[in-house]
């Protein structure tokens, strides 16, 4: 599923934008950035509770599609400015971890 | 690409704001070079865990990077607290790092062991008080 898609059906919250057309595939969970440095897959729908700068720097290395914040957690100002330098969409929600990346799951799965 | 390409990083001490930006750039150039992206991705991953251990070890320090036909080769240089058992350090879990530094999502322990996997070869040269010098390099 491409990103435009996602963003649009997910329900989440917008925060920042990304490159539109990347490709979706699959969701990721984890809130160490150490583990997620090395294991967060290309193109990945990743579910987090870290909102800050270095969760972006994360996702742009690893190339992941977007990062979903759960649980409610605040997103720093300085990490949604580098979101935005950076072309890295950020949606936020309310749901928990897992809710937020089954509801994920099913979405990009159809 | 017959000639080496040498770049040189400064990573600022406690400026997590801008860790990971010397990897990404040497990741945005590799790309643009036509580099395979698994080595991208390994050079990324065990060059940002370096800038980030450099940052909440050792005050900063410098970079420098050579890429070359076969290889890219990363030396990290810091004039931090040293290592005192490598070996230790090397271990999946083991970490030193202090809690402000866990609560931003790092301090896991997996730094140096990432380093490690993603680098085809790493060399640690370290002395207490002195500082760490670690050398990686990831084949083309």
């Amino acid at each position: 599923m491409k990103l435009s898609e996602f963003i649009e059906k997910c329900g989440f919250e917008l925060i920042t934008e990304g490159k539109e057309d990347v490709e979706l595939t699959s969701v990721y969970c984890c809130d160490l950035l150490s583990f997620a440095m090395s294991r967060n897959p290309r193109g990945s729908v990743w579910v987090t509770v870290m909102g800050n700068v270095n969760t972006i720097a994360v996702a742009v290395l690893t190339e992941g599609g977007c990062i979903v914040v759960a649980e409610g957690t605040a997103i720093d100002e300085n990490a949604i400015e580098k979101a935005k330098q950076q072309g890295v969409a950020v949606l936020k929600t309310s749901k928990p971890i897992f809710e937020a990346a089954l509801e994920a799951h099913n979405l990009i799965s159809v | 690409m017959s000639d080496s390409i040498k770049l040189h990083y400064t990573v600022s001490p406690d400026d997590f704001t801008r860790a990971g930006e010397a990897s990404g750039d040497v990741k945005s150039k590799l790309k643009k070079m036509g580099v395979s992206p698994e080595a991208v991705r390994k050079v990324a991953i065990a060059m940002y865990e370096g800038e980030i251990n450099m940052v909440i070890h050792a005050e900063g320090g410098e970079i420098d990077v050579e890429i070359s036909e076969d290889d890219i080769t990363m030396i990290l240089a810091d004039k931090g607290p040293g290592i005192a058992d490598i070996e230790q350090a090397m271990q999946a879990g083991w970490s030193t790092a202090p809690d402000n530094i866990r609560s931003l999502g790092f301090g896991a322990g997996m730094g140096l062991p990432n380093m490690k996997k993603y680098s085809d070869d790493m060399h640690i040269e370290t002395e207490i008080g002195v500082g760490t010098t670690v050398t990686m390099k990831v084949n083309m």
